[in-house]
């Protein structure tokens, strides 16, 4: 599946259950048909515009990465 | 067709061919607020939940010149309680401390805008006509526990499924928002770090503030990341503190003490808790809608708004909240906040109190805070914050990343 960069942030401050991640890169991913999907980005950091692909899901959070 | 929908049908005519002027729905008593009472905003480690919200309900029925026997029903905003201090069954829990008791006492919640929801009802019952004297209130106790418990129940008023379970905080979704209207608009940092300093300026001149200091666009911009690209600075407070209003038909006000202001126009609307499921996370639908209400019940346009109190939970929030009011065209708020049209002395006012971002923020005790914050302004009892044109104020609550709001516009009666 794969998907293009609707907005991005980079969480500095995370809840107490995501500490051992930050700074992490969190996005809404604009999937074929136009729906949006909540997910964690893995490796290179993305911006807006970027296309993206599902990796996988932890935890049942999909987390993608730069094609 | 059945009976009923003809019904529906033609009530919905006869409502959108009213005049444009006053146009409260057919059989809706004009309605006012015949008192205020405020506690400051800031941590207060000797002070608990109730004793803050009876402290507001206190004053703002001296302030009216009426007694608690007097109330005839008590709503209550209130987001966390149950989590942030453990009570719950809040509304009665505080009611009959401050001496009402025997009367309907409903707590109301819808995040940060559960205060402009109480408000909304309490109004709406008084204008139908069943009571003649209800006290809307708000109050939050939230900083008794540490910052990340904050987090876990602020982040509570997200979808868990979805926004939450992903990472996401209240500041990384308005994060994504800000950078989503940074891309659509060329909204800027320092745009957003206008917002914080100009706030803080008006904070700083509160008696009742939780942060009273002056800070620079450049201090702002050197904050703390807490989610790029938004500072600490970017961020409001999370603060202890209560209000109440007292809300009368308009042919009553007189018998009061307090000078009333009437409540012009009001509404209450939703969208989506989740920010993913939004149409469009630069403008919150949910805002546009109600301020639209709003104005035609009034009878007013955006141009006729003197001044306003807006949510700026985040100074993004501002900025939205300037364009889906109507102040100025969408993508113009962060430009229209930086040349200085919305400080003290220009020419619309916005967040005059301090806003969330200096004034504080106890989430439940908003949205009241901000009718409290209006009417001192049209009182002229705002000191050296007065501004000098109050006709006509404007109050934004909004609950979440957009899945209520309450638009309220009061006017002198």
């Amino acid at each position: 599946m794969r998907g293009t960069i609707y907005t991005e942030t980079t969480v500095y401050s995370p809840p107490e259950a995501f500490v051992k991640d930050a700074p992490y890169q969190l996005a809404i991913v604009e999937i074929a048909g136009g729906e949006r999907l909540t997910v964690r980005i893995l490796g290179e950091p993305v911006a807006i515009g970027d296309t993206v692909e599902f990796v996988e899901r932890r935890c049942d959070v999909p987390f993608f990465r730069k094609v | 067709m059945s009976g009923s929908e003809n019904i529906t049908t033609l009530r919905w005519v006869i409502h959108c061919q009213l005049p444009a002027k006053n146009s409260y729905a057919i059989g809706m008593r004009p309605v006012a607020v015949a008192g205020i009472g405020k506690t400051p905003f800031g941590a207060f480690p000797d002070r608990d939940l109730r004793s803050l919200a009876v402290e507001a309900v206190e004053r703002c029925l001296t302030d009216a010149g009426a007694t608690p026997a007097q109330v005839e029903a008590f709503y209550l905003g209130n987001f966390a309680g149950p989590s942030f201090v453990g009570q719950n069954h809040l509304a009665p829990y505080v009611a009959a401390a401050a001496g009402i008791s025997g009367v309907p006492c409903t707590r109301f919640e819808a995040a940060c805008a559960s205060s402009g929801s109480a408000f909304f009802h309490a109004v709406s019952a008084v204008a139908a006509g069943m009571y003649d004297m209800v006290i809307a209130a708000g109050v939050e106790k939230m900083t008794s526990q540490p910052t990340p418990k904050v987090a876990e129940i602020l982040a509570s008023a997200g979808d868990l499924g979805g926004e939450i379970k992903a990472g996401g905080t209240f500041p990384a979704l308005f994060a994504m928002i800000a950078k989503r209207h940074m891309h659509e608009y060329g909204t800027t940092r320092e745009h957003l770090a206008a917002v914080a300093a100009k706030n803080h300026a008006a904070g700083a001149l509160n008696p009742l503030a939780h942060m009273r200091k002056n800070i620079t666009i450049e201090q702002a911009l050197a904050g703390k990341m807490i989610a790029d690209p938004l500072t600490l600075y970017d961020c409001s407070l999370v603060s202890d503190g209560a209000a109440a209003v007292l809300i009368v038909p308009l042919e009553k006000a007189r018998d009061f003490a307090g000078k009333p202001i009437r409540v012009l126009g009001i509404a209450q609307t939703s969208d989506h808790v989740a920010l993913d499921r939004k149409a469009s996370i630069t403008s919150f639908a949910a805002v546009a809608r109600a301020a639209e209400k709003a104005y035609r019940m009034a009878g007013i346009q955006a141009s006729d708004v003197d001044f306003a109190e807006v949510h700026d939970c985040f100074t993004i929030a501002e900025i939205i909240a300037t364009e889906d009011l109507g102040f100025v065209e969408r993508g113009q708020g962060g430009p229209y906040a930086a040349a200085g049209c919305t400080a003290l002395k220009g020419p619309r006012p916005v967040n005059t109190s301090g806003g969330l971002k200096a004034k504080g923020h106890p989430v439940g005790a908003t949205g009241v805070a901000q009718i409290c914050d209006l009417v001192i302004q049209m009182r002229g009892e705002a000191g050296e914050r007065q501004v000098t044109r109050n006709d006509i104020g404007l109050a934004q609550n909004l609950g979440g990343s957009g899945a209520t709001a309450v638009v309220t516009i009061l006017g002198k009666s």
